[in-house]
């Protein structure tokens, strides 16, 4: 059993709870999505049994083409662009996958206030540029070049 | 126990053939149908067989990683990469999130327990998940069988490192350096083995931290999860007990393989046909795992898995050079 001397800190504690809920929730969220994305409930921009179909022109079916060339086959938003089909079955899916890969951002704000509050300035500036990274990383702004 | 131990390397034996066969039969079946089939044409085998085999292959994945003491996203890859019809970019951003899952589940115990010490991940992690996205980028832009042959290399790579790296439970480390100390990274855990708190720091940081890049970097491009190189360089490079490495380098994952993630998510290059699937199996896999793991710890189930591997990597390498399409 921990002791006080090999207690978890404040912070760590409170960044343990926050990904233990906001995981579940995500993973919850991600199953109920997916068996609505299967069973059909909500009609799909592209329908599951499409994915293996072979498209004409093409040599391969869908799910074997790069993501550069099946977006463009099915005109697939990249970036955000995903938002305005979150009423369609499977990227209705893209709520959950979202949450669990927004889920760490969460916990570094959540963090922020107690390091500040503790003047722990080199790791305040470490969260800070963290959550910096993060955002850019989630912001969709970079682009590959495709191939 | 030898009996129980002979036992379980069976039953785990018994389901990598079965595994095998399964996918094996499944792969010559749909390319047996997309040879006769014309150009324009759908495949014969149904939708849903693919994410059903695939459930039941990152099911027995996840009971492996346990057992082999890997990360599921290392397997996960090279495998689902090598024996299904899907495209790398989507195989990675599903392995990514596999990782990811794997590492968000197992986080917050890791954290409670004083076992994953933020004060060491934090530092560690912005080096890493900036470099992840580099990798990402970089992997996205690389030509498949570019990718295939460098995943290949990698996974021949880890191969060696998983049968010669040797462990220090609780490495010495004489004098912590600048960076460590004015950071302050250090922590007490208690180790019940001994049944004693052990204090712990790090040296070498800036060393550690300049590998972090690369380990970053091959994250990001290949949607492994990095664990087989952050725990040689956070136990036998900077110094910290192999419990603090496991567990950090674990949490870590959570936070390198988030960055990386968003950029195949913005990138399109996420299905959730095959990330749902492979989530649920290689959870669901890896809590059998823990439990058969409790019971015995079978060192044969490491070669099987360091074996697998082997034969992942070298698929993947062909697959790549296009010697074994």
């Amino acid at each position: 059993m921990a002791n006080e001397r090999t207690k978890a800190s404040e912070e760590q504690i409170v960044y343990a709870n926050i990904l233990n809920k906001g995981m579940w929730f995500g993973l919850a969220l991600l199953i109920i999505t997916f068996i609505i994305y299967i069973s059909g409930a909500l009609p799909s921009y592209v329908p599951i049994e499409d994915l293996s179909k072979t498209p004409p022109g093409s040599t391969v079916p869908y799910w074997s083409m790069r993501a550069h060339d099946f977006n463009q086959a099915l005109n697939i938003p990249t970036g955000w662009g995903w938002t305005a089909l979150a009423g369609k079955g499977d990227y209705l899916n893209f709520v959950g996958i979202a949450m669990l890969a927004g889920l760490t951002i969460l916990c570094y704000l959540v963090i922020l206030p107690i390091l500040i509050r503790k003047k722990d300035t080199p790791y305040v500036i470490i969260a800070i540029a963290e959550i910096a990274v993060l955002a850019l990383a989630a912001s969709g702004i970079l682009k590959t070049g495709g191939h | 126990m030898p009996n129980k131990t002979q036992k379980i390397s069976k039953a785990v034996l018994s389901l990598l053939i079965f595994t095998a066969l399964i996918v094996g039969a499944v792969s010559a079946f749909a390319s047996t149908e997309a040879a006769a089939a014309p150009a324009v044409a759908n495949s014969n085998v149904a939708w849903w067989v693919w994410p059903l085999v695939l459930f039941v292959v990152t099911f027995v994945l996840g009971i492996l990683a346990v057992l082999g003491g890997v990360g599921g996203g290392v397997l996960f890859v090279p495998i689902v990469g090598g024996f299904f019809p899907f495209n790398i970019d989507f195989v990675r951003g599903a392995g990514l999130l596999v990782a990811l899952a794997g590492a968000l589940a197992a986080g917050p115990g890791l954290l409670k327990r004083n076992l994953a010490s933020l004060r060491l991940s934090l530092p560690v992690a912005l080096i890493a998940s900036s470099a992840a996205i580099v990798g990402a980028m970089i992997g996205l832009a690389l030509k498949p069988n570019v990718v295939n042959i460098l995943l290949g290399a990698t996974i021949l790579l880890i191969v060696i490192i998983m049968g010669t790296a040797k462990k220090s439970d609780f490495p010495i480390v004489p004098k912590p350096d600048n960076l460590s100390q004015s950071l302050g990274i250090m922590g007490i855990y208690r180790e019940e083995s001994i049944g004693k708190d052990v204090e712990w720091t790090v040296h070498k940081t800036p060393q550690g931290l300049m590998l972090f890049v690369v380990i970053g970097v091959m994250a990001g491009m290949f949607g492994l999860g990095a664990g087989w190189a952050n725990v040689p360089v956070l136990n036998l490079l900077m110094g910290a007990p192999l419990k603090i490495s496991v567990a950090t380098s674990k949490f870590l994952l959570s936070i390198t393989d988030t960055s990386a993630a968003w950029v195949y998510l913005n990138q399109g290059a996420v299905l959730p046909m095959i990330v749902v699937p492979s989530i649920v199996g290689i959870m669901l896999g890896s809590m059998v795992g823990v439990k058969i793991l409790a019971k015995a710890k079978p060192k044969a189930i490491k070669w099987m898995v360091i074996g697998l591997l082997l034969f992942a990597g070298l698929r993947a390498l062909l697959k790549g050079l296009e010697i074994w399409k």
